[in-house]
């Protein structure tokens, strides 16, 4: 609630992303969709971030995201109770966090929302990590629900033909998987027609976040991280491709009349790996103090980064290369050079990287793209030790010691 | 000209006063409970002992945990820029500084001009710190100050391979309990507090010649432990422990300069 003695700053109204609101509206939206499925005999499906949604797309199937809803459980504060509630449980702190906050959200129907709707059916696709695999077991056997697994293997150096055939294949069982528990034949042309707008829709999203190349930067990485939820969500849909049409005309504009996302940008930054959910707010101001934007990320761009294996005239078939070869499925070398590319791309002052104690995949390896990174563009870097949900791995004033003392070595 | 650095740390409050690029004088003094008056009364006390008025000083920059609640400074700058300042005042060559305070240790690499190039701190986690030598001091029944001479009499030092302190307390529990001589378990946890720092230290890369800063440098035992582990000399000079307070009261003068 706005507060009425509070004068309005037009300078920072100014700034507001209107599309905001349409956002919001689209996700109100779809989460009720979503929990009245059951009424309106839709299915639904929980799928894990980085697998393929289009098939369930095709299927009528509504998709919930488990780690969309720990980023809403981590953001409205309350990841901590639920992970204290999945320790209680038996579940190690260790445990990624998300992982924690969606096993036991799941027995309290807790959270923002009052919990995710029950799933008729769950697909696991272990592109982002190992931990979905156990996770997805534990909800399909807590739900008695089918799960079906896309497992893609690691790409250390290059992605093979052999490694290509193996998820070819499995997306075929996985169509036959959807066709069993929907009980009804999968419409291929309509497949096309998703998979064209899966593309188009990852372009336009590439389309906002390049926005930022342009001084000053009209977004920050903290606008991507909440644009972020409809390409994860609804990618496939007309949807999508409306919302970031409406997005990207706004960016432009902003562009157009020298509107900035941090008041007065002198210095920029790159972000890596997921954010600290429940500090958002928290991080945006302490780098605005800085005079600076964080105007990219490793972990939006990681849904159009696989754009260019993609085919619209064979969506199935290019989807193998497509989700295998997400940024963190692939070799340190290789998303070494991803971050190099956007440190030239966006013209970077310094590199910012959160050592996610939940996420290890994502994690491991850091110290060694740093080095990369310092040897061959120069640019200073920092890593902060925190956690996406669990607010009980923040210490405010080591984190803000780091960022001001990296700050001081920047100017 | 006179400028004044203040250093709030978590464990001490340190004041440093510096004329025309000279070190007048400092001094140390408990943080305690309340942080804003610690680093407001280390300043008066300083003041007081020099005979020189407040209205003297020209200008004033605050640093360490309690950097942001010091009133009286002009600027808050953060320790890792100011023990880099206050290092290469004492010797420019200096290209990496360890600085192990009460609760965060840091290895600093600067250049010749004594910027930060790059820094690493501990994590979130008191091994590595001046706290965990606290802990272990009353563990052991030995006054923090005496634990540097008595470890050097060591003949083979204990292992303590607990990375968390509560746990490594523990362990010297355990290790007094079964008879292991004092010297050789303060001597062994000097080598986990010098393992674990070292190891910190190599991330940013360790370049001769190396200083040690904070008021642990002050401890004899785990400086002969750094140049062990780090295989390098390790320098250390009179006022190491008020080192950020100088590099504070530098970078003051530097900007009214």
């Amino acid at each position: 609630m706005s507060d009425p003695e509070k004068p309005i700053d037009p300078e920072k109204e100014k700034r507001k992303i209107k599309s905001v609101k349409r956002m919001k509206a689209i996700m109100t939206d779809y989460y009720i969709d979503a929990k009245t499925a059951q009424q309106n005999n839709k299915k639904v499906a929980w799928i894990t971030s980085g697998g393929p949604v289009e098939p369930l797309i095709t299927m009528d199937v509504i998709p919930v995201y488990p780690e969309n809803h720990g980023a809403m459980i981590g953001a409205s504060k309350m990841g901590v109770d639920l992970c204290e509630k999945a320790e209680t449980m038996g579940y190690a702190s260790d445990l990624c966090s998300y992982a924690r906050a969606d096993i036991a959200c799941a027995t309290v129907d807790g959270g923002p929302i009052g919990g995710l709707p029950r799933p008729d059916m769950l697909i696991c696709c272990n592109n982002i990590c190992g931990t979905v695999l156990k996770w997805y077991e534990v909800q399909a056997r807590y739900f008695k629900v089918p799960l079906f697994i896309l497992d893609t293997p690691f790409i250390h150096t290059e992605y093979t033909q052999t490694v290509h055939d193996y998820v070819r294949a499995q997306l075929d069982e996985y169509i036959t998987f959807l066709e069993t528990h929907c009980g009804k034949p999968f419409d291929h042309d309509r497949m096309m027609e998703v998979g064209r707008l899966s593309i188009r829709g990852q372009e336009l999203w590439q389309q906002v976040l390049d926005t930022t190349t342009n001084r000053p930067a009209p977004m920050s990485a903290f606008d991507a991280f909440f644009h972020l939820a409809l390409i994860v969500t609804l990618r496939g849909t007309q949807t999508v491709v409306d919302y970031y049409t409406q997005l990207l005309d706004e960016m432009k504009t902003r562009v157009a009349e020298g509107i900035a996302a941090v008041l007065d940008e002198r210095y920029r930054l790159l972000w890596d790996n997921l954010p600290v959910w429940y500090r958002t707010r928290w991080l945006s101001e302490k780098f605005a103090e800085h005079h600076a934007c964080l105007v990219a990320d490793t972990y939006t761009s990681s849904w159009c980064g696989t754009l260019k294996y993609l085919d619209e005239k064979d969506f199935l078939g290019s989807m193998a290369a497509g989700y295998a070869r997400i940024y963190i499925n692939i070799g340190t070398d290789q998303m070494a050079d991803m971050v190099l590319d956007m440190v030239n791309k966006y013209g970077v002052d310094g590199l910012v990287m959160h050592s996610n104690r939940s996420c290890k995949p994502y994690s491991l390896g850091q110290y060694d793209i740093q080095r990369i990174v310092r040897e061959k563009c120069g640019i200073p870097s920092l890593v902060i030790e925190s956690d996406m949900t669990d607010a009980r791995n923040f210490s405010e004033s080591q984190i803000g010691t780091r960022i001001d003392a990296f700050m001081e070595i920047i100017q | 000209m006179i400028t004044v650095g203040i250093d709030v740390g978590s464990i001490s409050a340190k004041a440093a006063l510096v004329r025309d690029n000279q070190l007048v004088g400092s001094r140390v003094a408990l943080t305690g409970y309340n942080a804003r008056n610690a680093g407001e009364k280390v300043f008066k006390e300083l003041l007081a002992t020099l005979d020189i008025r407040t209205d003297a000083v020209d200008r004033i920059v605050a640093t360490g945990y309690g950097r942001n609640s010091v009133d009286l400074a002009d600027r808050a700058v953060t320790e890792i820029t100011c023990h880099a300042a206050g290092a290469h005042f004492q010797d420019p060559a200096v290209r990496c500084v360890i600085d192990i305070g009460g609760q965060d240790s840091k290895a600093i690499a600067l250049d010749e001009n004594g910027r930060v190039v790059d820094f690493a701190m501990n994590d979130k986690c008191a091994a590595g710190t001046g706290r965990f030598l606290e802990v272990m001091a009353r563990a052991l029944e030995v006054d923090l100050d005496a634990f540097g001479k008595i470890s050097l009499k060591a003949d083979q030092p204990a292992a303590i391979s607990s990375l968390c302190t509560v746990f490594a307390e523990s362990e010297v529990i355990s290790l007094i309990a079964r008879g292991e001589p004092r010297d050789n378990i303060i001597a062994g946890i000097h080598d986990s507090i010098a393992g674990r720092v070292v190891a910190m230290a190599k991330r940013v890369g360790i370049v001769e010649p190396l200083m040690m800063t904070g008021g642990v440098a002050r401890n004899i035992g785990v400086v002969k432990a750094l140049e062990k582990k780090a295989d390098c000399p390790v320098s250390v000079f009179a006022h190491a422990q008020e080192n950020g307070a100088i590099g504070a009261a530098l970078i003051a003068a530097k900007e009214k300069g």
